[in-house]
């Protein structure tokens, strides 16, 4: 750097940074090597990053068999290094539709496509004919139901044979349809003035946080029964669904119960000195701003809820992962749990993971106006 | 006529009155309630009848005849439901206190490395806590109960530390501790050194606040409660004898034992807890403003005082709600013990025993109710501590 020019004063041109500060270099100096501490917890993470990524990366993907009829198949390909995803292949359709009678399966198929069609004007504004959409979403469970089960010039198809990734959303979307309502009716009677309303409210939701969902579906699939009618045959999918549904719309009450409160008290008496009634006040004033504070953690609570329907294997139900385990009981794929867990897995990552990305956008998308 | 429009305007006097809409509604619902408890006790009544089952808590009595593995008192399959449910008690209180412990530390510990400069670990422990974060609880017990099964060695070629710890298939098998009388002395002089702490700790306070002069009330505590202790274990003659496990057959004996579903189970529960826990710490940290740290290095406070005396008692206020319901979390969801075969509440009472006895009224009410104590104490247990730290603020 031997600049011989002279400069006036002032005229100098601006130097570029030192190489060291900026860069590729001031980078990893900065966020990699800053203090000893710093350059230890550097050197464990590469030999961590070491450690499992390549091995499992191998197991996933570069060992791993696509194809192949059996297990030996698989063993044979790979000399039992990888992966055998040629089971999950071979039991695809079982992972998707359970037992759905095959002939059937278009009627699924169709409800896989409306989903999505249902979802869109729900999750975002700027939808073209978003308001006769939304009147598509409304009626969507209940076109899927009748799709599902059949009757009404459909053939009827036994709830028994519900399994896989559609028992997966059967459970979660009606689950999530059905008790936010509930939930919302609850977080208010547990607000209300009347104190009778108030201690039902309070009871039920506190009883429901108390015990575990597990406890909860097997009263579903053991207990239930007994408080109805004697000689009454009640669908245990529709007893799983009530007692998931009631399960989250506690939860959800909670979460409600928190934005109605962050509601500055002066919000509801303005309401009440411009002469609204109870409903309408909640309508257009408290219910617009409190479910507008407490959509991330309703949204938490539905992926919870989505989550919580893998529990239905242990009463019985057959959702992915008891299918997967079902199908181990061939003895040409037998031994392969591994598989199925981490197929399984990436499923519910990525549905999940989509969830709270959707949380994020909608925080951010929310925190326009006053942010205190 | 008249008396028809009066009535009406009874009705409508009343309804259009808030306070009596009020009392109206609420009598109403009552009256609905007490229809529907009404309604389900006569059908549980009748339906019960029609199975000739009854209602009764005598078959807690009667003996379960099936064995249970995992047992901190004894236990035979000779035993009753009762004390079987007791053992299942005992079970899922062990996983829950074992649990919370491990996922509060490793929450914590990923908690802070999530804040971390260092981009590496920072996106580290970001992957991980989404993975753990998005997939079910179920799926990583039976996961982790799978590698632990599977990846472990059998007994004969155990993985051993010293002799003396043998990982396996089985189980892991530690030395367990049998204690002389001359170890009387060493509980004696724990007990003498907690309690000089709880002293030291409120002198040190006065004295501070008097003149403020600080003592190493770190070290000095430790002293007392951890080396004072062992060195009386040292001078009384170590009276520990511990008893190690030896391979016989196929399997070891003697000792202590975890149990592989034990082990799964925590693992699985407590590293799944500890993701959520750690973005709990990380608001929790975050929400402490930087004018904060700013006003206590302007007073003079070193990075450790500062840390202690100002970052972590505002954090805390922030982190402790949110982790009571994590806790509580973990706790329920230890009754997913059931799916690889730990023997828990729902595995014991609310498994075997209503299969065998066929009584699934009573079994599932002990259970509900076992579970509702559970929470609500470790609530209330969470709400004292909660208070307690609220108090600081005026």
């Amino acid at each position: 750097m031997s600049d011989s020019r002279e400069y006036a004063v002032g005229t100098h041109p601006d130097l570029p940074p030192p190489l060291s500060t900026s860069g590729a270099i001031g980078w990893i100096r900065g966020n990699l090597l800053s203090s000893p501490t710093n350059i230890i917890l550097t050197v464990l993470s590469i030999y961590f990053l070491y450690k499992v990524v390549p091995p499992s990366l191998n197991w996933l993907f570069f060992d791993a068999t696509f194809n192949g009829d059996s297990r030996q198949d698989c063993r044979e390909a790979s000399n039992g290094a990888g992966a055998c995803w040629a089971f999950v292949k071979h039991r695809f359709h079982l992972f998707v539709y359970g037992f759905y009678p095959v002939e059937q399966r278009w009627r699924v198929d169709i409800s896989f496509i409306l989903l999505p069609l249902a979802l869109w004007p729900v999750l975002f504004d700027k939808v073209p004919y978003r308001k006769h959409l939304l009147k598509f979403s409304i009626a969507f469970p209940f076109i899927a139901g009748w799709l599902l089960i059949g009757g009404f010039g459909l053939t009827p198809v036994s709830t028994d044979y519900f399994g896989g990734f559609m028992l997966t959303l059967v459970i979660g979307v009606t689950g999530i349809v059905f008790s936010l309502p509930i939930g919302v009716a609850l977080a208010l009677g547990r607000q209300s003035n009347m104190p009778v309303l108030r201690v039902i409210c309070v009871t039920f939701i506190e009883f429901i946080r108390g015990v575990p969902l597990i406890t909860l579906l097997f009263v579903a699939s053991t207990m239930l029964n007994y408080f109805l009618p004697p000689g009454t045959q009640f669908n245990l999918l529709l007893r799983v669904l009530i007692m998931v549904t009631l399960f989250s719309a506690a939860y959800i009450a909670e979460v409600v119960r928190g934005g109605l409160q962050a509601i500055p008290k002066g919000q509801y008496e303005a309401a009440d000195s411009m002469g609204l009634k109870y409903w309408q006040s909640m309508q257009k004033i408290i219910l617009p701003q409190a479910l507008k504070i407490s959509i991330p953690g309703i949204v938490n609570t539905f992926i919870g809820l989505y989550k919580d329907t893998t529990l239905v294997i242990i009463i019985g139900l057959l959702d992915p992962l008891g299918i997967g385990r079902a199908s181990l009981a061939d003895t040409k794929w037998t031994g392969l749990t591994t598989e199925i867990y981490v197929f399984v897995a990436i499923f519910f990552f990525l549905s999940c993971f989509s969830m709270a990305r959707y949380s994020l956008y909608l925080e951010n998308k929310l925190h326009t106006g006053h942010k205190r | 006529m008249e008396s028809v429009e009066q009535k009406r305007n009874i009705i409508s006097t009343l309804w259009n009155d808030k306070e009596k809409r009020a009392v109206i509604i609420q009598i109403f619902s009552i009256a609905g309630l007490f229809a529907l408890v009404w309604f389900m006790i006569g059908n549980a009544i009748s339906n019960l009848d029609a199975l000739g089952k009854g209602f009764s808590f005598d078959f807690l009595f009667q003996p379960a005849s099936y064995d249970i593995n995992q047992h901190l008192i004894s236990y035979t399959s000779r035993d009753t439901h009762l004390r079987a449910t007791i053992i299942g008690i005992m079970n899922t209180a062990m996983i829950a206190v074992a649990g919370i412990i491990l996922a509060t530390v490793v929450g914590f510990t990923l908690g802070v490395l999530r804040l971390s400069k260092n981009f590496l670990i920072n996106r580290i422990v970001y992957i991980y806590i989404e993975y753990i974060r998005n997939v079910p609880v179920l799926l990583h017990i039976l996961l982790v109960h799978g590698v632990v099964v599977h990846s472990l060695p059998n007994p004969k070629a155990a993985m051993t530390f010293n002799d003396s710890f043998f990982l396996t298939k089985r189980g892991f098998f530690m030395p367990s501790p049998d204690f002389e009388s001359a170890m009387t002395v060493v509980w004696i002089a724990l007990a003498i050194g907690i309690a000089f702490t709880f002293w030291f700790r409120r002198y040190a306070k006065r004295v501070q606040d008097e003149t403020g002069k600080i003592f190493p009330v770190f070290l000095i505590s430790f002293g007392a409660v951890v080396i004072f202790p062992v060195l009386v274990y040292f001078l009384a003659g170590s009276p520990i004898t511990w008893e190690i496990p030896v391979l016989k057959g196929f399997n070891f004996k003697g000792g202590m034992v975890v149990r592989p579903e034990f082990l799964a189970l925590w693992l699985a529960l407590s590293l799944y807890t500890a993701a959520f826990i750690a973005e709990i710490v990380r608001a929790g940290i975050i929400a402490v403003s930087h004018g904060q740290t700013e006003a206590a290095y302007a007073l003079g406070l070193r990075p450790g005082r500062t840390t202690q005396l100002i970052v972590i008692p505002q954090a805390l206020r922030v982190i402790v709600p949110p982790l009571t319901s994590q806790y509580l979390n973990l706790t329920k969801n230890s009754s997913l013990a059931i799916a690889i075969g730990y023997m828990d509440i729902v595995a014991t009472i609310g498994g075997i025993s209503l299969n065998q006895t066929g009584r699934e009224m009573e079994c599932m009410i002990i259970v509900l109710a076992l579970y509702l104590i559970f929470s609500l104490s470790i609530s209330s247990v969470m709400n004292w501590y909660n208070k307690r730290i609220k108090l600081v603020e005026r």
